[in-house]
């Protein structure tokens, strides 16, 4: 089971490595991936460097170029495919169906991974990626339950790689375009989801008030920590007339206590999401999987280990890979 | 470049109307009179059909679709099935391979899986596969599609650079109706109701244009349909058609909503062949629906809910 973690700069690369993590993800600085955030990604120097790093301790590097190429401007696309094969990464992880087809076609050697945000989520749709695209392995949309993911394994040739832990979308990924509705930015396109350039906090009457572009996502009193205003996150109010988290609490996503089933289904790898997170963020869970992973590995039970401090809202649930969430 | 002025002309002149599937949970009799009333009252071109939202629905519509589709056909009518946007489980990939197995019609592929199994066959990109830019709409038409639908969140700009480069193949934009904004394993019909998505009771039924969603501040903000997230503003292209039909878009769809269809593609005829105004439409559209305010920001390439005028 190989453990995929997350690295928005090059100092979390290194606590990712420190803390055992067996292949590190990252982005360039642009618009190419999906986490495209002031002062996060790597330049491709700083690729290069992270890379020999990672290289010498006999670790990977995979990196992320993930958001659909914009329409009439593919060149900043094609210039991140070009550059992580000729730094000489260990896999580019893609969504787009053009960008695909222009890597295989350029880099047939490179390694090729499916994105969470091309959301294959059956044999049908990953087997059409492997044939057309030479795709070697498909990181699966949040949608789907461990059973489902076993039974999936038996009918694909590619390598599985699940979401482990992090931040968790409750939709479909990569089909979402609620984030544009409300702010004009979205994942697909922009690399941003309810970007914090759209987020406002508001004191009204005792009550902190968070607000994503025109729309009031939650409002918490004064002395509860206000979360982070993503939109399906929010509280919002349907057909009862009462105030409810809709589409999903604020959760993080941890499968900890679900290893040895995914183990058992025949996943090859459990990615941590968090590029955007610091580097002691990704220290303490990238160390938490690694133990974790090699007990479940040699057959004995999970430690347990309170990430309670550092899950979103302190509350982590297994999500869709439990058939009651749905 | 005569051949481009031909071009752009000969397809200005063929603006097609087309009338997406129902993507609500009406019940599958009120689904055929409706479908029967568009057979014979409405100017539509292109009738797509099918369920698009949830496998559990299936079961229903299926009985009635050779029915309609043939009263469709009869009235002149291009028919085509639209396939589910969301596959996941044994039921509905086994009900995928049978519809592409089977349909003598043509199919909408909505997921990937479509798209893979129709390769090399002729079909239509539904708007919920990805298509953002030029290489994968030609990589599409490559693979098989006649018609490629685009997704609701790009822009004007961005369509009009994909029409650079489609060779004059068809391409149709969703111009009517709530936009399908996300999709998800969970039902948020059945969640708001306190119910699991295998227990759901079909509760979806009780909203016909989806359950209006409001924020703390009692602003409609979006519409749940099941398991998709819908627009609670209802998209509206009416003062942007003929200019995309001069472009090169061909088809323009209309989203069924519970308001008089036949009207609302009347006056989007009316539009495309010059007999009304632009404001003359808009009154029109305006008293035909009344639950909720018209949008056109993702055209405009602002927040999708904005009405740029």
């Amino acid at each position: 089971m190989e453990l995929v973690c997350p690295a928005g700069t090059p100092a979390s690369l290194r606590a990712a490595l420190d803390a055992g993590a067996d292949v590190v993800y990252v982005g360039f600085r642009d618009e190419t991936n999906a986490r495209n955030f002031p002062g996060l990604n790597f330049s491709p120097e700083e690729l290069e460097e992270s890379l020999e790093k990672a290289h010498d301790m006999g670790r990977q590097v995979y990196v992320a170029i993930n958001t659909y190429p914009q329409a009439g401007n593919l060149e900043p696309w094609y210039r991140a495919v070009d550059t992580a094969a000729r730094i000489g990464v260990d896999a580019v992880i893609l969504a787009d169906i053009g960008l695909l087809d222009y890597a295989k076609r350029q880099h047939p050697e490179l390694r090729r991974h499916l994105s969470v945000q091309a959301s294959a989520s059956n044999p049908e749709a990953i087997n059409f990626y492997h044939s057309a695209f030479d795709v070697q392995r498909v990181v699966l949309p949040r949608v789907l339950t461990v059973h489902e993911i076993a039974e999936l394994i038996k009918e694909i040739d590619v390598e599985t790689e699940v979401f482990a832990f992090g931040g968790m979308c409750v939709m479909a990924e990569g089909r979402c375009s609620l984030s544009s509705y409300a702010t004009g930015k979205s994942p697909n396109m922009n690399g941003v989801c309810s970007p914090a350039s759209h987020v406002e906090y508001e004191q009204r009457r005792g009550k902190l008030v968070s607000r994503l572009g025109e729309f009031t996502i939650n409002s918490f009193p004064n002395e509860e920590a206000a979360g982070y205003p993503t939109l399906c996150k929010g509280r919002f109010v349907g057909h009862t007339g009462e105030p409810s988290y809709l589409f999903e609490e604020p959760t993080s996503l941890n499968v900890m206590m679900l290893l040895p089933e995914l183990i058992q289904a025949g996943v090859k790898a459990l990615k941590i999401e968090g590029r955007q997170r610091g580097k002691a963020y990704v220290y303490q869970v990238v160390s938490g999987y690694r133990k974790a992973i090699d007990a479940a590995m040699k057959g004995e039970p999970v430690p347990l280990m309170d990430m309670g401090n550092i899950t979103e809202g302190t509350r982590s649930t297994a999500g869709a890979y439990e058939k009651n969430w749905r | 470049m005569s051949s481009q002025v031909m071009n752009s002309q000969a397809t200005s002149s063929k603006a097609k109307l087309t009338l997406g599937p129902v993507l609500y949970n009406w019940p599958a009799e009120q689904r055929r009179d409706f479908y029967f009333q568009i057979a014979e009252e409405a100017p539509v071109d292109v009738v797509y059909i099918g369920e698009v939202t949830c496998s559990k629905r299936a079961p229903f519509l299926t009985p009635f679709i050779p029915e309609i589709c043939e009263r469709l056909e009869r009235a002149g009518k291009e028919v085509v099935i639209s396939t589910l946007s969301l596959v996941m489980s044994k039921r509905e990939r086994k009900e995928l391979h049978e519809i592409v197995q089977d349909s003598p019609w043509t199919l909408e592929a909505n997921d990937l899986s479509a798209i893979g199994l129709l390769e090399g066959r002729e079909h239509i990109v539904g708007p919920f596969v990805n298509v953002y830019n030029e290489d994968t709409l030609d990589y599409f038409y490559r693979n098989g599609a006649q018609r490629i639908v685009l997704p609701c969140e790009l822009s004007g700009k961005a369509i009009e650079r994909l029409l650079l480069s489609n060779n004059s193949k068809e391409i149709e934009i969703q111009a009517f109706g709530r936009v399908p904004l996300a999709l998800s394993a969970r039902c948020y019909h059945a969640r708001s109701h306190g119910l699991s998505k295998d227990g759901c009771l079909y509760v979806c039924e009780q909203d016909p244009d989806g359950m209006n969603v409001e924020t703390l501040d009692g602003e409609p903000f979006l519409a749940v349909n099941g398991t998709q997230t819908m627009s609670y503003t209802v998209n509206n292209l009416l003062d942007e058609v003929n200019y995309l039909n001069k472009l090169g878009v061909t088809h323009f769809r209309l989203w069924p909503q519970q308001v008089d269809m036949v009207r609302v593609a009347e006056t989007y005829r009316a539009r495309l062949d010059g007999k009304v105004t632009n404001e003359e439409g808009q009154d029109v559209l305006s008293n035909l629906v009344d639950f909720a305010p018209f949008a056109n920001g993702f055209y405009h390439d602002v927040e999708g809910n904005k009405l740029v005028e």
